[in-house]
């Protein structure tokens, strides 16, 4: 068993950003194993994507054609498994994305492949894979081993590792799709909603809320805060979930990232994974939290443990 | 019909706690217990679709993996209005993985014959969102991942559901059943138990089971039939923030000063 096998994900187009990292991983597991790094990419049309696919450390690049650029499960797992049938790699590294999710677990229990998720380290002990994830919310870290597994499917972090740089030397080939059931339909993409006047991505300051304000009700003098300091109001998942602020504030990994966001405040947010996916690379979060130990202080450039609410209309007297 | 939701009783830590001689998992004495967040949701949508068609007599089932402990959190749900609990254990168990997890499931599957199976898309102590989708596989039914809206008429051959992707995109899906969904948070509002639902909840039985009883062989019960093993589990050495003391007037003068600071008004 021998060989680096990654299947890269694409929307709209275009390979999606998160894959890069992957094969960023992939070409570091490469350095560490001296194995040989194939990328497989599929669609209706799969060439369109070779392009972006010749970065440096990649050996290999398989078109795979497919019936149609839309994801279905039941063709990514069909391809993967008669890929890893083909080239029986040690290591099959995907992003751990939604539509991985959908896939990848059938594909290990099926294969009987070692198989872990969300990890964001990778490292070799002799001639067997180890995978870093995190476990109890974050509060620690937990190392996995996949004893007697000659093939390890690992899904990784999205934001751990860096993409390669451009070049290499890449060879071309193809590999015939096995012939797939599909037992679900694409039917439509949905974009994001249009956020009206809130525009997160290119806001440079934001202010967000999270579970901390506790009722409805409280949204108001929130948004008060946030205006009164010059701040567009941004929030967390359970927010946005419940209704109290439109979809368009969310920052996280299924709202949007505050990507150029200089100053984050983040109130009354503990710090989910997902959360800190959206905002964890500005570089001046302060956060406020009752709760000294919540991730988001292990982030944060500043930290005030308090009230939010005590701490708000204090800070309302400044501006 | 019949609707499977599997549950999980999650874990959270004490704010000081010790690893395990063995260093493989956190001392079992700093366990704090709950329901897995997203099963909230997943058995919402179960009660939603059992309420929404009376006619279909629809059984709503929820099972759990896991030791005595995790009675407490069936019992949550029969409060909520399902009509069977189902426990399965054994101590061979201790050492699954989620795909250790799922063969149990699976089995249980096989022998209650639901027409939809829903689980939360993951667990809030380990997040592997690996369970369901393993369960689907090992079952060898269609599914979806990630799902934050479901249309599906009781009897029907397909559901239309809707996935969450990234960054606020969705796509819709229609899946052949029966299926096996996972669920987001934010895909119905859960209901609270009522004082009188807690009340029948704590005289109702929970029916327990073994792997074996299930028929899944010793040789995929637990560790056995897990993909990956835990060989330790360690503190990370996390960033800390700069903490900013003080009373909550000084606290938030200094934070209005850094925000002046920043935007470069000071």
């Amino acid at each position: 068993m021998s060989g680096i096998l990654v299947l890269v994900e694409h929307r709209h187009g275009q390979v999606r950003p998160v894959s890069l990292e992957v094969l960023g991983a992939a070409v570091q597991a490469k350095e560490a194993s001296g194995e040989r790094l194939t990328v497989a990419v599929l669609g209706a049309r799969p060439d369109a994507f070779t392009e972006a696919l010749k970065l440096a450390g990649v050996d290999e690049i398989l078109t795979v054609q497919t019936a149609s650029d839309a994801f279905d499960p039941d063709t990514y797992e069909a391809v993967s498994r008669a890929l890893i049938q083909d080239r029986s790699p040690s290591l099959v590294l995907l992003p751990h994305t939604i539509d991985t999710l959908g896939y990848a677990a059938p594909l290990a229990a099926k294969g009987n492949y070692g198989f872990t998720t969300d990890a964001f380290g990778l490292s070799r002990d002799g001639d067997a894979w180890l995978a870093t994830r995190s476990g109890y919310g974050q509060k620690v870290n937990m190392e996995i081993e996949f004893p007697g597994r000659a093939t390890v499917v690992v899904t990784l972090r999205p934001g751990s590792f860096k993409a390669p740089d451009a070049g290499g030397a890449a060879v071309l080939g193809s590999f015939a799709a096995p012939p797939v059931a599909e037992r679900s339909t694409h039917i439509e993409f949905e974009e994001p909603a249009a956020g009206g006047d809130v525009d997160i991505a290119g806001a440079d300051f934001i202010l967000s809320v999270g579970r901390g304000i506790g009722e409805e009700t409280h949204v108001e003098q929130f948004k008060e805060l946030a205006d009164a300091v010059g701040a567009t109001l941004g929030c967390s998942r359970p927010i946005a979930d419940s209704g109290w602020l439109p979809k368009a504030h969310q920052v996280g990994q299924s709202g949007k990232t505050a990507a150029n966001c200089k100053v984050y405040i983040a109130m009354g947010i503990s710090g989910s994974v997902q959360h800190m996916a959206g905002m964890k690379h500005v570089e001046n979060i302060i956060a406020v939290n009752t709760d000294p130990e919540a991730s988001i202080f292990t982030i944060a450039k500043y930290g005030i443990v308090g009230d939010i609410f005590e701490i708000g209309e204090e800070l309302r007297n400044h501006f | 019909m019949k609707i499977l939701v599997t549950i999980k009783q999650v874990a959270s830590l004490d704010e000081d706690f010790e690893l395990r001689d063995d260093g493989r998992d956190v001392e079992a004495d700093f366990h704090v217990f709950d329901l897995n967040e997203w099963d909230h949701y997943a058995l919402e949508e179960a009660m939603r679709l059992k309420e929404g068609a009376q006619d279909a007599g629809i059984e709503v089932v929820v099972a759990t993996v896991g030791p005595d402990s995790a009675d407490e959190e069936l019992r949550k749900c029969l409060a909520k209005g399902a009509d069977r609990a189902i426990r399965i254990w054994s101590d061979d168990l201790e050492g699954a993985d989620p795909v250790g997890i799922a063969r149990v499931l699976a089995a249980l599957a096989r022998k209650e014959a639901p027409d939809l199976i829903f689980a939360g898309v993951q667990a809030s102590d380990h997040a592997y969102g690996a369970t369901g989708m393993a369960l689907a596989g090992l079952l060898d039914w269609p599914h979806a991942a990630v799902v934050a809206g479901l249309d599906y008429s009781p009897g029907s051959p397909c559901a239309t559901v809707r996935r969450e992707l990234e960054g606020g995109a969705y796509a819709t899906v229609k899946v052949q059943t029966p299926a096996v969904l996972t669920l987001q948070l934010g895909i119905n509002t859960p209901r609270y138990a009522s004082l009188r639902g807690i009340k029948q909840a704590a005289a109702r039985s929970i029916e327990t089971l073994s792997p074996a009883e299930l028929g899944v062989p010793a040789g995929e019960t637990g560790a056995a039939g897990s993909l990956s093993r835990v060989r330790r589990v360690y503190v990370p050495e996390l960033g800390r923030a700069q903490m900013i003391d003080g009373t909550p007037a000084e606290q938030a003068a200094r934070l209005a000063s850094l925000i002046k600071e920043f935007r470069g008004e000071a």
